[in-house]
């Protein structure tokens, strides 16, 4: 309902009062009738410990992303193409859905690692420079950086 | 100044189109020519917000919004109908 | 004002270079996976900067193109793995570099669907 109010703002891009109560009615009647029984973000945790988290998360994951996409473009444009592909697994010790589905995301994002699969706690993520084969040794280099800001957020 | 540098950054969005419209026609199985097609897209979408820039209307920011949209779902059954599950 | 002006062009320029990075790597990769990853990762990251940059020369399109980067930055890894999972289900070949392929030993149970996409 909050989210689809502050769409509803963002797409107008202006703040007068009919735009405001027209929304706030839109938005009601979508949220009743789309999404009744949706329990996915009752995961979050509210308190100010886990806000300040997910602020650093955004950072964290918004430099993890400029980094590994110039390590990529290095890897495309020089002339061996020095890349070492390779399909790893690794386990995640995140319960909640919602907090699994963010991390898969996080990792797909930066290039370089790729998620191909879930089942339950182990992804198989697709490598294009594998490392190590040893199931903690990738959880490590892979997983642990984003794994410890979501694990205070979403438990 | 800032014109003619959005000028070369639209050139060079136009180059890096190209490259992927060829991939798209020389790649010879299904799965990489989807590829190929989302790569279009996303390339499609700064185009887009580009031409905002050019014109001068924001209405086609809108309209980068709605092809997003269209791309994600095309993307998304085509993956399914690969899965067999459609 | 006008410093501002010329700041956004020149990151929407640095954006452009990531997307021509990006189909440079859809041209060169050997595979259909390391294609995904140069082709729509590094495409991401271009379209996103530039993005940015339009919105810092139009101020008053800020909201709706912060929109626009929040809407790829959800659906583009979605719709990249589910086109790697699609492919590695058809079993695609992979490159003669492909070093270890751990899902491919786990074997018979890729059937049992993900519920969580």
């Amino acid at each position: 309902m909050v989210t689809f109010f502050v769409i509803w703002v963002l797409l107008n891009s202006k703040l007068t009062p009919d735009v405001l109560l027209s929304g706030l009615v839109v938005a009601f009647i979508v949220a009743l009738i789309s999404c009744s029984k949706c329990d996915v973000f009752n995961d979050i945790r509210l308190s100010p410990k886990a806000m300040a988290y997910s602020i650093t998360y955004i950072f964290v994951f918004l430099l993890e992303l400029v980094k590994s996409n110039f390590d990529v473009a290095l890897r495309v444009i020089s002339p061996g193409l020095p890349i070492n592909p390779g399909i790893v697994e690794v386990k995640t010790k995140l319960k909640s859905k919602l907090g699994r589905m963010i991390l898969a995301n996080s990792i797909t994002l930066t290039p370089g690692t790729l998620t191909v699969e879930m089942q339950d706690e182990r992804f198989f993520i697709h490598w294009i420079d594998v490392k190590s084969e040893n199931i903690e040794e990738d959880t490590k280099l892979l997983v642990s950086k984003f794994e410890k800001y979501l694990e205070v957020i979403y438990g | 100044m800032a014109n003619i540098i959005l000028q070369i950054a639209g050139g060079i969005m136009l180059l890096s189109l190209v490259l992927s419209l060829y991939r798209f026609f020389s790649s010879g199985t299904l799965v990489n020519r989807v590829i190929a097609f989302d790569t279009m897209t996303i390339i499609s979408i700064s185009l887009i917000a580009m031409i905002t820039h050019y014109s001068g209307r924001t209405i086609y920011i809108d309209v980068a919004l709605i092809y997003g949209l269209l791309s994600f779902l095309g993307v998304v059954v085509v993956a399914r109908y690969l899965e067999k599950s459609l | 004002m006008e410093t501002l002006k010329i700041i956004g062009a020149i990151i929407t320029l640095i954006g452009s270079l990531f997307l021509l990075l990006g189909s440079i790597g859809l041209i060169r990769m050997p595979d259909v996976f390391t294609r995904i990853q140069a082709g729509t990762k590094a495409s991401t990251l271009g379209t996103l900067l530039s993005l940015l940059g339009l919105g810092i020369i139009y101020f008053d399109m800020a909201g709706k193109i912060f929109l626009l980067i929040v809407f790829i930055l959800i659906t583009n890894p979605v719709s990249s793995h589910m086109l790697a999972r699609a492919a590695h289900f058809i079993g695609v070949k992979k490159a003669d570099l492909t070093v270890v392929d751990k899902l491919e030993e786990k074997g018979k149970n890729h059937e049992t669907k993900n519920s969580a996409k």
